[in-house]
C-alpha cells in the first residue's frame, strides 16, 4: 500500500498530473497537500510537482524552497523519505538545498515544449530501478529554466558517485551537445541525492505514463517506485 | 430612451468640446447624450459613457449584422451575449469557449499585448463555471522583411507562451499567416476553451435587490486608461504621468484566481459574476445590473487600489487585469473571502445592488456618477453603415497559371516558404501537454484534449484564409467555417460549433463595411447549412494605419466533440503499404492559390468555391470511416492543395514522426498536371487506407456522387513521382522546417 503525497504550491499546475498518473500506476489514492501546511501526513514518497510556483517570480523554485510545508519536506527528506521533484520540482529541490546545483534559462532563453530522448544512467536509485542500464526513454519536457548547472567539484562528485539519473541522448542513446535541449552540463536532465532517494527531474514522466497519450516511457518512474517500496 | 434627469453629480469641472472630442465621440453622438441625461455629464460620467459608447465595447457598426448569424441549435446552451458560448457535450458536460482580439496593445507592446489578451479571454471562459482546458491563436504578421516582423512574432510568441505556459492550460492549436497587409496592424486573436457541468454555469445577471457587490482578485491601478482619455490636463493635472494604454498581465495572479473562483463555484454562494475586461468595473457593473434588472450603489473607498490618489474616473476606467465582479447570496461574504484569502487574493465588498435602476458611484463621500443603469447599458448609438459590396474577380482557368518545371521541386520551394513552412517554432514555446489530457498534438488539423476523466475528446481549431476573403469575403468567409469543419471532422469529430473574430478595418469606409458584411452573409450561410451555429465573437474594426486597411480576417474557431478518443485519426502515416485516396471534386482551382502566390507572384482571379451539400456529405463519410477504423490517416486539402497535404502526412509520418514515404501516382485526367497537384480546390480529403478496403471507400464516396481515386501508396523514406527526381524525405523535412528558426536568428 503506497502512500503517496504531492505538494501543492500557490502556481503549481502539474499537480493534478502527477496525482492521476500516481494513482493510475499505483492503485492508490493521492494526498494533496496544501504548500501553507506545516506538516506531510507519513507518506511512503513525496513529490513536489511541475509548474510556476509564486509564478517564477525572484527565481524559478526560490520561494517555494521557504513555504511552510518545506521544512517538513526537508526534514522527511533527510530522515530517508524518497522524494521525486519534476520540473519546478526539482528547482525547488535545488533551491532548498536537498539537491546540488542551480536550473538556468535554457540556452535558447526561450521556452522548449517537446518529446526528448533520455538515456538512463543509474538504475539503482528509488526512482529508475525499473528501467535497464543505458536504456533510452522519450519523455517530455516544458521549461524555460532547465539548464543544469553546477560547480566543477559537484559535477565531479556527481559523476563520480553515479548520481546522474538521466541525460539528454538521440534515439541511439548518444549523448552531445547536439542532443541537449537547453544547454545542460554534461547533457544533465535528472540528478539523485546521495542516498539515492531524492530525484530530480526535469522532463515530466507523468505525460506519457499511458499509451493514449502518446506513450508510457515515463511509467518507469511510478514504477520504480512501487518496487523499490515492495523490496523494502 | 428613459431621459430621467438627474441631480448632477457635486463639483465636476465643465466640460469642454475637446474632452468630449478626445472622449472619442463623433459627430451628434454628444448631442445625443445631453438628451438621453437632460443634463450635462460630470467628468466621470464622461468617460464611462465614452468606453460604453466605444465600438469595443458596444458593436454599434456591427450588430445590425451579427444579428443575422445563426446562433441556436439543439446542442446551443448558451449563445452570444454572455462571456462565452456554452455548448452541450453530453453526460451533464459542456463546453465554453470564446475567441477575442488583442491586436492594437500587442501591436504596440506585443509580450504584452498578447499575454493580457490570453489572460483576457481565459477570465472569459472561467467566468461561466468552466476550467479552461485549450487554448489557441490566430496570429497575422507582417511580411517577414518588414523591419518589425521580427521583433512582434518573437514577443507576440513569447508572451502568449508566458501566460499560458504559466496559468497551466495548454496551448494546443493555432495559425500564423505574413503578409504585407498586416504591416502595421497585426492580429492576435486567442481563444480558449474551457469544460464545464451544464448544471453548474454561471451567468452575469445580478438578479436581487440588497446583495453584496464583490470585488476579488488583483489590486486596481492606472494602467489601461484609455491614452487618448487620458490627454485631457483640464481634469488632470495632477497626473503628469502618461500611463502606456497597454495593461500588463500577471498569469501567476489569474491561476490563483482561477483556483479561488472555481473553488468558490463548488459552493452555491454565487449569483452571478463577471469579468473585467475591457472597460474594467464601468462595463462589469452597468452589464450585471442591466441583465438582472436592478440599480447599483459602489463606493469607490472599498476598491484595493495599487496605487495612492486615485480618481473615480480612473478607477471606473482602469483595465487592470485579474479582476472579477461577483454578486453573493447575503451572508456568504466571508466563506467567499475565506476562500480567496486563502489564494493569496484581494476581497472587497465594493457596492450594493439596489432598487432604483440607477448605477451611484461614490468617492470620498462624494457622489462622481449617478446614471439610469438601462440608459447605461442600452443607450449605445447603433449605426447601418453605407456599405458597397465587393465585387469578386472572375474566375481564372488553370491553363492560364504558368506551370513549373518540377512539380517536386516545387513543392519544396512552396513547403520552405513562409507561409506554409513548419511553425514548430512557434508552437513548441506553448506547453501543449500540461493538464495531462492532449492526444492530438499540434501540427495536424485540430487538436484533440480529453474531456478530463472520461473517454471523450473536444476537437478544437481554428482558421481563415484572408486571401480569399479580400477576393470575395462571402465565398472566403464560408470557406473559412468550411476548413475549420473539415479540420474538426478529419481527427473523427462532430462539430458543434463556432466563435468568430471578425477583424476588418474602418466600418465607416462604406467598401470595408462591405467586407463585413459579405463575411457576416458567407459565415450566416455556412453555418446554417452545416448545422454549426455562432456561439459567442468578437468584433475588432478600425484595423488600419494611414487609410491603409488589412485584409479582411474573420478568424473562426471550430469546436467538436470525440465521442471516444481511441476512435481518432491524426495525419502521420503511420503503415507501409497503404494507398492514398482523395475524396473531393477536382477542378485544379488556381485562382488566389499558394502555389499562384509563391510561385508566379500575384494573386487574382476567384477564390475556390465551396459547395456546402458536398462539405457535409463528405465530411459524414470521413467521420464514419475514421471511427469504423478504416483510416490510418487522414487530412484535409487546404493551403497550397493535395500534394502539399500529402507531403505534410509523410513528414508526420513514420515511427514518431521520423517520415513516411509516398510513392505518387500519375494523374490520368484532362487539368494541367500544377492545378492537379496545387489546386486548392474545396471539400477534399486524403486519407490512407489498407488496399483491401480501398474498393469500399471509393465506392462508398461514388454512392455520395463524391468522386475518388487513389493518388499513392505509402513507403520508403521519399516522395516519388513518375518523370521526376526523387525527393528524400529528410531533404523535404529540411527545408519546411528550417526557414523560421532561421528567420528568427537573423539579426
Amino acid at each position: 500500500m503506497i502512500r503517496a503525497s504531492v505538494i501543492v504550491f500557490p502556481g503549481s499546475n502539474c499537480d493534478r498530473d502527477v496525482k492521476v498518473a500516481l494513482e493510475a500506476v499505483t492503485g492508490r489514492p493521492v494526498n494533496m497537500i496544501w504548500h501553507g501546511d506545516a506538516v506531510v501526513p507519513a507518506s511512503d514518497l513525496i513529490v513536489l510537482p511541475g509548474g510556476f510556483s509564486y509564478g517564477d517570480y525572484l527565481r524559478c523554485g526560490a520561494m517555494a524552497a521557504h513555504s511552510p510545508i518545506m521544512r517538513d519536506v526537508i526534514a522527511k527528506a533527510n530522515a530517508g523519505t524518497p522524494v521525486l521533484g519534476i520540473c519546478n520540482g526539482f528547482q525547488i529541490l535545488c533551491e532548498s538545498g536537498l539537491l546540488p546545483g542551480v536550473l538556468m534559462r535554457n540556452a535558447s532563453l526561450r521556452f522548449i515544449c517537446r518529446d526528448v530522448w533520455l538515456r538512463v544512467e543509474a538504475t539503482d536509485t528509488f526512482f529508475t530501478r525499473a528501467y535497464k542500464p543505458g536504456e533510452v526513454i522519450r519523455v517530455p519536457i516544458a521549461h524555460a529554466e532547465g539548464n543544469y548547472f553546477a560547480d566543477p567539484d559537484t559535477l565531479a562528485r556527481l559523476e563520480g558517485e553515479k548520481r546522474v539519473a538521466f541525460r539528454y541522448s538521440d534515439q541511439a542513446g548518444n549523448v552531445s551537445t547536439d542532443t541537449c535541449p537547453n544547454g545542460a552540463q554534461h547533457n544533465i536532465a535528472g540528478i539523485v541525492s546521495a542516498n539515492r532517494r531524492i530525484l530530480g527531474m526535469m522532463p515530466h514522466p507523468e505525460r506519457l505514463f499511458e499509451s493514449a497519450l502518446g506513450g508510457i516511457d515515463g511509467r518507469g518512474v511510478f514504477q520504480s517506485a512501487i518496487e523499490s517500496l515492495a523490496a523494502a | 430612451m428613459d431621459a430621467t434627469p438627474v441631480k448632477k453629480p457635486q463639483d465636476s469641472p465643465a466640460i469642454t468640446p475637446e474632452m468630449v472630442a478626445s472622449h472619442g465621440f463623433k459627430g451628434d453622438e454628444y448631442p445625443r447624450l445631453l438628451k438621453i441625461l437632460g443634463r450635462d455629464p460630470s467628468i466621470t460620467e464622461l468617460g464611462i459613457f465614452s468606453v460604453m459608447w466605444s465600438e469595443h465595447c458596444s458593436y454599434k457598426s456591427s450588430r445590425v449584422w451579427l444579428k443575422t448569424l445563426p446562433t441556436t441549435g439543439p446542442q446551443v446552451i448558451q449563445g452570444p451575449g454572455e462571456n462565452a458560448g456554452v455548448v452541450d457535450l453530453g453526460d451533464g458536460d459542456c463546453v465554453v469557449f470564446k475567441m477575442e482580439s488583442h491586436n492594437h496593445p500587442s501591436y504596440i507592446e506585443p509580450y504584452q499585448g498578447a499575454a493580457t489578451g490570453v489572460g483576457g479571454i481565459m477570465r472569459d471562459v472561467f467566468t461561466m463555471g468552466a476550467r479552461p482546458v485549450a487554448n489557441l491563436n490566430a496570429l497575422r504578421f507582417g511580411a517577414p522583411d518588414h523591419p518589425k516582423t521580427r521583433h512582434l512574432v518573437s514577443g507576440v510568441v513569447s508572451g502568449i507562451g508566458g501566460y499560458g505556459n504559466c496559468v497551466g492550460v495548454p496551448t494546443v492549436g493555432g495559425e500564423t499567416n505574413f503578409d504585407t497587409g498586416y504591416n502595421n496592424n497585426i492580429l492576435v486573436n486567442a481563444m480558449c476553451v474551457g469544460l464545464a457541468r451544464s448544471d453548474k454555469i454561471f451567468l452575469s445577471a445580478a438578479k436581487g435587490v440588497g446583495l453584496p457587490v464583490v470585488y476579488v482578485g488583483s489590486k486596481t491601478g492606472r494602467d489601461g486608461i484609455h491614452g487618448a482619455t487620458m490627454a485631457s490636463a483640464e481634469f488632470d493635472e495632477k497626473s503628469a504621468e502618461k500611463r502606456p494604454t497597454v495593461q500588463v498581465g500577471d498569469p501567476f495572479t489569474e491561476k490563483l484566481l482561477i483556483e479561488a473562483c472555481l473553488e468558490l463555484m463548488a459552493t452555491d454562494a454565487i449569483i452571478a459574476i463577471q469579468d473585467m475586461g475591457a472597460a474594467g468595473l464601468t462595463s462589469s457593473t452597468s452589464e450585471m445590473a442591466d441583465k438582472g434588472g436592478v440599480g447599483i450603489a459602489l463606493d469607490l473607498d472599498n476598491v484595493p487600489q495599487r496605487e495612492s490618489g486615485m480618481t473615480a474616473y480612473e478607477m471606473m476606467l482602469s483595465e487592470s487585469q485579474e479582476r472579477m465582479l461577483m454578486i453573493l447570496k447575503p451572508g456568504r461574504e466571508a466563506e467567499a473571502e475565506a476562500i480567496f484569502r486563502k489564494w493569496g487574493l484581494d476581497f472587497a465588498v465594493i457596492g450594493i445592488t439596489t432598487d432604483t435602476g440607477r448605477m451611484v458611484v461614490t468617492h470620498h463621500g462624494r457622489i462622481e456618477a449617478d446614471l439610469p443603469v438601462p440608459v447605461l447599458a442600452d443607450s449605445a448609438p447603433m449605426y447601418e453603415r453605407p456599405w458597397v459590396p465587393t465585387v469578386p474577380p472572375k474566375v481564372i482557368l488553370p491553363e492560364w497559371v504558368p506551370a513549373p518545371n518540377t512539380l517536386l521541386g516545387t513543392l519544396k520551394t512552396m513547403l520552405a516558404h513562409p507561409q506554409l513552412c513548419s511553425r514548430r517554432w512557434i508552437w513548441e514555446q506553448y506547453d501543449h501537454m500540461v493538464m495531462g489530457d492532449t492526444v492530438v498534438r499540434p501540427g495536424g488539423d485540430a487538436a484533440v484534449v480529453r474531456v478530463h476523466g472520461t473517454k471523450k475528446g473536444l476537437a478544437v481549431t481554428c482558421d481563415v484564409t484572408p486571401r480569399y476573403v479580400a477576393a470575395d469575403p462571402a465565398m472566403g468567409t464560408k470557406q473559412a467555417v468550411a476548413e475549420t469543419y473539415r479540420n474538426l471532422i478529419a481527427v473523427g469529430a462532430d462539430p458543434l460549433a463556432i466563435t468568430d473574430n471578425m477583424n476588418f478595418g474602418n466600418p465607416e469606409r462604406p467598401e470595408v463595411m462591405g467586407q463585413f458584411v459579405g463575411s457576416v452573409q458567407g459565415m450566416a450561410e455556412a453555418c446554417r447549412v452545416l448545422d454549426y451555429p455562432v456561439v459567442s465573437g468578437n468584433v475588432s474594426l478600425y484595423n488600419e494605419t494611414n487609410g491603409v486597411s488589412i485584409p479582411p480576417t474573420p478568424a473562426i474557431g471550430g469546436v467538436g466533440l470525440v465521442p471516444d478518443t481511441a476512435h481518432i485519426a491524426e495525419i502521420g502515416l503511420t503503415r507501409s503499404g497503404d494507398v492514398l485516396v482523395l475524396i473531393g471534386r477536382e477542378q485544379g482551382w488556381l485562382g488566389q492559390s499558394l502555389y499562384q502566390q509563391i510561385m508566379t507572384e500575384t494573386l487574382e482571379g476567384a477564390p475556390p468555391p465551396v459547395d456546402l451539400a458536398d462539405e457535409l456529405k463528405a465530411g459524414r463519410l470521413v467521420r464514419a470511416l475514421i471511427r469504423e477504423e478504416k483510416v490510418s490517416a487522414v487530412h484535409d486539402c487546404s493551403d497550397g492543395g493535395l500534394l502539399i497535404a500529402i507531403a505534410e502526412m509523410a513528414l508526420a509520418g513514420g515511427n514518431h514522426r521520423s517520415g513516411m514515404g509516398v510513392e505518387l501516382f500519375p494523374y490520368e485526367g484532362k487539368l494541367p498536371m500544377h492545378a492537379v497537384w496545387f489546386g486548392e480546390d474545396q471539400g477534399r480529403y486524403v486519407l490512407a487506407v489498407a488496399p483491401g478496403d480501398a474498393e469500399e471507400v471509393i465506392e462508398r464516396a461514388r454512392l455520395l456522387a463524391l468522386p475518388a481515386r487513389i493518388v499513392g501508396r505509402t513507403g520508403g523514406d521519399r516522395l516519388a513521382l513518375r518523370g521526376e527526381a526523387f525527393l528524400p524525405l529528410d531533404e523535404l523535412r529540411e527545408a519546411h522546417e528550417s526557414w523560421l528558426p532561421r528567420f528568427m536568428s537573423d539579426h
